[in-house]
């Protein structure tokens, strides 16, 4: 099992639900973050006061998935998220060592 | 001998005729349609301060600090009413019938002692006169509090606000407007250029410079929290301006409408000036600059609202959205005062500009920029002249303000201390001083 973890543009979110469900990847968790890489932040300017903000707001996604559905889950996020412009995102993968269902007590492959 | 009797007789005749006209002014009868102006521009004005200015000012402060701005705002309200109705009033305007001194008035009509519903003020109730001067009293120390927002201690700000009501705008409200030695001199200040503007800008920088930045200014950022709030607060001090301006000809006749024209035309000038100034140096008109040029028309045309004409306004509005702008920019990045809301660059400079261009565009021989004309009763006949006196207005304005405003700072951080300890204004002035939160979403 692997946990796949996607930083994307915040309005290309429904994209990549859309792809990961016809992969059939029915389940995710998502969270509004902040973050920068090689999009840096912006100037921000209010009566002549000027402030840099750093950090560019994103979407983080979490999925479990099992192995055999790692390429295919990358494909679809990448097709899905992608812009082709700097601040696209990034796609993290770790290994997994276990999961439960808590409403059954299933675990491993069974869970995700 | 004969001739001499003759001149006497001559004398005599004009003084009876001059008795029976000021007997005739004395008995003078209210006027319903002026009355029932004047009431609306009560409302007007009240209504800039809660919700018109609290709203502007709260929204450009930080989110930990947003009620501690409408607090001030609100409770300045309360408290200035009832400081006007005890003894403001009377230092500002005496009493009728009382021949008043140049400083201050009579103390005839301390706690409105001497208002009843049938006084009469001019041709509207003496009472009405007194209540649209107090919203005035109310919304000048309301414009200060965005010098010092974020960090001042609550009871600091009360007592500061009340010696200052006092000491400061009620006498400067007298030498111009209650029969003192400003007006006297033929200073043309028709909704206070002097009185209101300057004189709040001036103890808005004194009070930023005494006491000192915000934790964090010029390192930290503090971008404003909620510009929609900023906004709408703007879009009520636009309309509420009216009353305030157009209010003051204290009639419903054609000075008051010309005065309501020539404030639109400078807020709507003032506000295109500035975004512009944005769009041509930074790029991008912003919605704070269009609203920040908007105020700086507005109280920049105050001073000459009852005195230029629509052409003249023009000028004015364009000017003072780019003069207030540049002064903006200045204060904050040249000289680093930490006003925080920028009553300064804004009212002051705005404020100085307006009275002084009074003294110009006041001339009737500009051709499509003339106004109504110097103020010849003074004996000013000429352009020189009014720019003289409008001048003195200025400056005596802002030299005694500076001095007021320096002391009372001073006395009221003895007795309780201006600012908030170091960590109170990083938590915030709403939890700290309020116990309570702007937003609990």
């Amino acid at each position: 099992m692997k946990m796949m973890t996607a930083i994307i543009k915040p309005f290309k979110l429904d994209d990549v639900r859309e792809a990961l469900q016809q992969i059939g990847i029915n389940g995710m968790t998502v969270e509004e973050v902040k973050g920068y890489g090689r999009q840096k932040g912006h100037t921000e300017l209010y009566r002549g006061a000027e402030y840099t903000v750093e950090f560019q707001p994103k979407v983080k996604i979490q999925i479990g998935i099992s192995d055999h559905q790692v390429d295919a889950a990358i494909e679809a996020v990448c097709n899905a998220a992608s812009t082709g412009k700097i601040g696209d995102g990034k796609i993290f993968i770790a290994p997994l060592e276990q999961s439960i269902r808590i409403r059954t007590g299933e675990t491993g492959e069974e869970a995700l | 001998m004969r001739a001499l009797t003759g001149i006497w007789r001559g004398k005599a005749r004009w003084l009876i005729a001059l008795m029976a006209v000021s007997a005739g002014a004395s008995a003078e009868e209210i006027s319903a349609a002026d009355t029932a102006w004047i009431l609306t521009s009560t409302a007007l004005v009240l209504f800039m301060t809660i919700p018109g200015l609290s709203l502007f000012y709260a929204g450009l402060v930080r989110v930990k600090n947003v009620l501690s701005v409408l607090m001030q705002c609100f409770a300045l309200t309360c408290l200035m009413s009832v400081m006007w109705f005890a003894v403001g009033y009377t230092i500002a305007f005496g009493s009728e019938g009382v021949e008043q001194g140049k400083y201050i008035g009579d103390f005839g009509n301390l706690f409105f002692g001497a208002i009843t519903k049938d006084s009469v003020k001019g041709t509207i109730p003496a009472s009405l006169f007194a209540i649209y001067q107090m919203t005035f009293a109310i919304i000048t120390p309301a414009l200060i509090a965005g010098a010092f927002a974020e960090r001042m201690r609550f009871s600091a700000m009360l007592i500061f606000s009340v010696l200052w009501l006092l000491a400061v705008y009620s006498p400067i409200c007298h030498w111009v407007w209650g029969g003192g030695w400003l007006g006297a001199m033929g200073l043309q200040d028709f909704a206070g250029g002097t009185v209101v503007h300057i004189s709040a800008a001036v103890a808005a920088l004194v009070a930023a410079l005494v006491m000192g930045p915000r934790r964090g200014f010029g390192t930290v950022a503090m971008p404003p929290h909620n510009l929609t709030l900023t906004v709408a607060g703007a879009g009520m001090l636009w309309v509420g301006w009216f009353g305030f301006n157009a209010g003051s000809a204290l009639a419903a006749n054609g000075t008051a409408a010309m005065a309501m024209l020539v404030t639109h035309l400078s807020a709507a000038c003032g506000a295109l000036a500035w975004m512009t100034m944005e769009w041509v140096r930074h790029g991008k008109p912003s919605v704070l600059g269009i609203v920040t040029g908007m105020v700086a028309g507005l109280g920049t045309i105050t001073p000459a609202s009852g005195s230029v004409g629509p052409a003249a306004a023009i000028v004015i509005g364009l000017s003072a959205g780019v003069i207030c702008y540049f002064a903006t920019n200045f204060l904050k990045n040249a000289l680093k005062v930490d006003d925080s809301l920028d009553v300064f660059p804004v009212h002051g400079v705005g404020g100085v500009l307006g009275t002084l261009l009074v003294g110009v565009f006041a001339s009737t021989q500009l051709g499509v920029f003339s106004g109504n004309g110097f103020s010849t009763a003074a004996g000013i006949e000429n352009m020189g002249g009014q720019l003289t006196v409008q001048a003195i207005g200025v400056v005596a304005t802002f030299v005694y303000t500076a001095v007021a405003t320096f002391i009372i700072l001073k006395v009221v951080d003895m007795m309780v201390g201006l600012r908030v300890d170091g960590d109170a204004e990083t938590q915030g002035l709403d939890l700290v001083l309020h116990d309570e939160r702007g937003y609990n979403l």
